[in-house]
């Protein structure tokens, strides 16, 4: 891997360069939050930011998608209205693209999603180091560190932005912004290092993921279920927030007095009553403790049991967007039993 | 798109998208059940299937739903299909005349052990609907007689209007080497047949532990009873296999709908060894 430093004055003249390669979006202020937006202007673009209030999963599986039209006689024509479209992400944090690498996983599984994979193809990542706040747990997710899945990733280092370039596309735009890049030193190095070994104390939230399946299973009759059930609202905050919730919807669109029509896939979640509703009236997942137990279950033992890791990656959105305060990092230190929340 | 074709020739299929299929024959089996076939609508023949796989069908202006292939193998003209008016959409399926043009994709999912099967006895025990996907696997222990041992099919049923493909079972049961039975909840002044649960059947049937294998398909609740009855027989629990249903949107294990435990029941699924979801089956509210 490419290792390279931008001097932190020259970031805007690297921008410049970048808009020759895709539309670039990044991270734009917003009623006080984030949102991955397409800029107008580079001087939109705040890298210092906490968290975007929807992932950049919204790039890669949109919140409603047209996957095919249809007309009886003729049948079905797949869609790929933007599938095409070269975006740059400017700015995505490390966890946010650890959940890309994860959603790689899912949609290239015993099936391919091509609709996916054709976005992800044509969206360049540049990653930017970022700093915990307090519902930041994504080193306990083994997340705030990624070694792929991204074109280009700046790390801090003061005066500077220490570049790791992950992909030949990466390196395209570094040889086509010129001579702006210098090669690091033995110094530099040791600033990273430093900074990197320090990132670590700056964590507010600490959660414990080692055996945490196993204590799943085990708590599987916890009256916590219950009790979340009695406070959850099933509106579904949680997943729409999620890095990596990848439920959809499928539903058509049928035109006015034809048969012809369009298909659509939209976000969806396993806290919605319909989700594990079939026809015949029978819901594997009626009462709402089912449902929010299943979701913790899913992301925590799941998951792990598919995949090897659990598909939390600790980015905190649930935690700011849920309207009555379920927090998984209080309800994972609960199941285990930890008392001390003194840090929190 | 160009976008899509791009990826298809990078050999990504694009699952998501129907081949238009043509009803060519509606049977009726019950009062609420029907037995469609449906033969491709154009140039391009329809997939084969493994016996217990599924596809999802597509009614024009209504929506898409999994239905297990209840056909012949063998048979690679057409796909047929048994399906239970329960909803808005099989309701508009089980309406389909011949000729008429509906969406068909797949086939998806596990299928039944017929290969490991081999040498065996084979027992099939289906509640209801649930003989739909077992049929296939029947066809195939018929066709390839000398490869099984005995097939012993028990049947349960509410009502003896309510059991399906009538004429074949009696067929099967007039053939050697096999014992077919079937129960109803509810017999009625016609009915000379048993009575009660399934479970109830295996009094009269003498089973070889080590030397059978077991495929089951019903309401779940059935299903923990006959895999309760089958281990105090002796059977092995990885013998013992298993079809579930749960509800389905993408088909090819995206869009989260059909979750059990850690598995995808459409991809992983719905056809399981029992041993493997041993944990899981029976778990309230999974």
């Amino acid at each position: 891997m490419k290792i390279l430093k931008l001097r932190k004055e020259k970031l805007d003249l690297f921008a410049s360069v970048v808009q020759q390669f895709g539309e670039v979006h990044a991270p734009v202020e917003q009623d006080g939050k984030y949102v991955f937006k397409r800029l107008r202007r580079w001087s939109e673009a705040r890298l210092e930011y906490d968290r975007t209030i929807l992932p950049p999963k919204k790039y890669f599986l949109p919140p409603r998608e047209t996957l095919f039209r249809y007309r009886p006689g003729e049948g079905f024509a797949p869609c790929s209205e933007g599938l095409d479209q070269r975006t740059i992400l400017f700015g995505v944090h490390a966890c946010d693209i650890y959940a890309i690498n994860i959603l790689d996983r899912v949609f290239a599984g015993k099936y391919n999603d091509p609709y996916y994979q054709a976005r992800r193809r044509n969206i360049v990542i540049i990653g930017i180091d970022c700093s915990p706040d307090q519902h930041c747990f994504c080193r306990s997710m083994r997340a705030d560190f990624v070694d792929h899945g991204f074109d280009l990733f700046f790390y801090d280092t003061g005066d500077y932005y220490q570049a790791l370039v992950g992909t030949a596309l990466g390196d395209d735009m570094v040889l086509a912004s010129g001579s702006i890049f210098e090669a690091v030193d033995a110094a530099d190095i040791d600033n990273y290092k430093r900074r990197s070994w320090n990132k670590r104390r700056a964590f507010q939230l600490e959660v414990e993921i080692r055996d945490l399946p196993e204590i799943f299973e085990m708590e599987y009759q916890s009256g916590i279920w219950e009790e979340l059930g009695g406070r959850c609202l099933s509106c579904g905050s949680c997943s729409m927030v999620c890095p990596t919730c990848y439920c959809f919807d499928v539903a058509d669109d049928v035109e006015l007095g034809s048969l012809a029509g369009s298909r659509a896939r939209t976000w969806d979640s396993c806290l919605f009553a319909s989700h594990a509703l079939v026809a015949s009236g029978e819901n594997f997942r009626g009462p709402r403790a089912s449902r929010i137990k299943f979701r913790f279950y899913h992301k925590q033992r799941g998951f792990v049991a598919e995949y090897g890791r659990p598909s939390c990656v600790g980015c905190g959105r649930c935690i700011s967007a849920c309207p009555v305060n379920i927090d998984v990092v209080q309800v994972i230190e609960r199941l285990r039993g930890v008392q001390d929340a003194g840090s929190r | 798109m160009a976008v899509i074709e791009a990826e298809q020739e990078r050999g990504l299929a694009n699952a998501m998208v129907p081949a238009l299929g043509r009803v060519a024959q509606v049977k009726k089996e019950t009062s609420d059940t029907f037995t469609l076939a449906v033969e491709p609508a154009s140039a391009e023949p329809l997939a084969g299937f493994q016996p217990g796989q599924f596809s999802m069908l597509y009614v024009f202006g209504a929506g898409e739903l999994p239905i297990s292939i209840s056909g012949d193998p063998q048979e690679r003209s057409r796909l047929v299909y048994t399906v239970r008016s329960v909803g808005k959409l099989t309701q508009l399926l089980v309406s389909r005349k011949p000729g008429d043009v509906i969406g068909v994709r797949g086939p998806y999912g596990t299928h039944w052990p017929l290969k490991a099967a081999r040498g065996k006895d084979v027992l099939i025990v289906a509640g209801g609907i649930g003989l739909a996907p077992l049929r296939p696997a029947i066809y195939h222990i018929l066709r390839h007689r000398a490869d099984y041992g005995r097939l012993i099919v028990l049947y349960g049923a509410r009502s003896p209007r309510d059991l399906i493909y009538r004429r074949q079972i009696e067929e099967w049961a007039r053939l050697p080497d096999a014992q077919v039975l079937a129960t109803v909840d509810y017999g009625g002044v016609a009915w000379h047949g048993h009575v009660g649960v399934v479970t109830g059947l295996f009094r009269y049937v003498r089973l070889q532990p080590f030397h059978t294998v077991a495929l089951i398909c019903g309401p779940e609740i059935m299903m923990r009873y006959v895999i309760w009855e089958l281990e105090t027989r002796g059977l092995q629990p990885g013998d013992l296999h298993i079809s579930l249903e749960r509800n389905m949107k993408c088909g090819i294990g995206f869009c989260g709908h059909c979750q059990y435990g850690p598995n995808f029941l459409c991809k992983d699924g719905p056809i399981f060894p029992y041993h493997e979801i041993r944990s899981w089956f029976g778990k309230y509210e999974l």
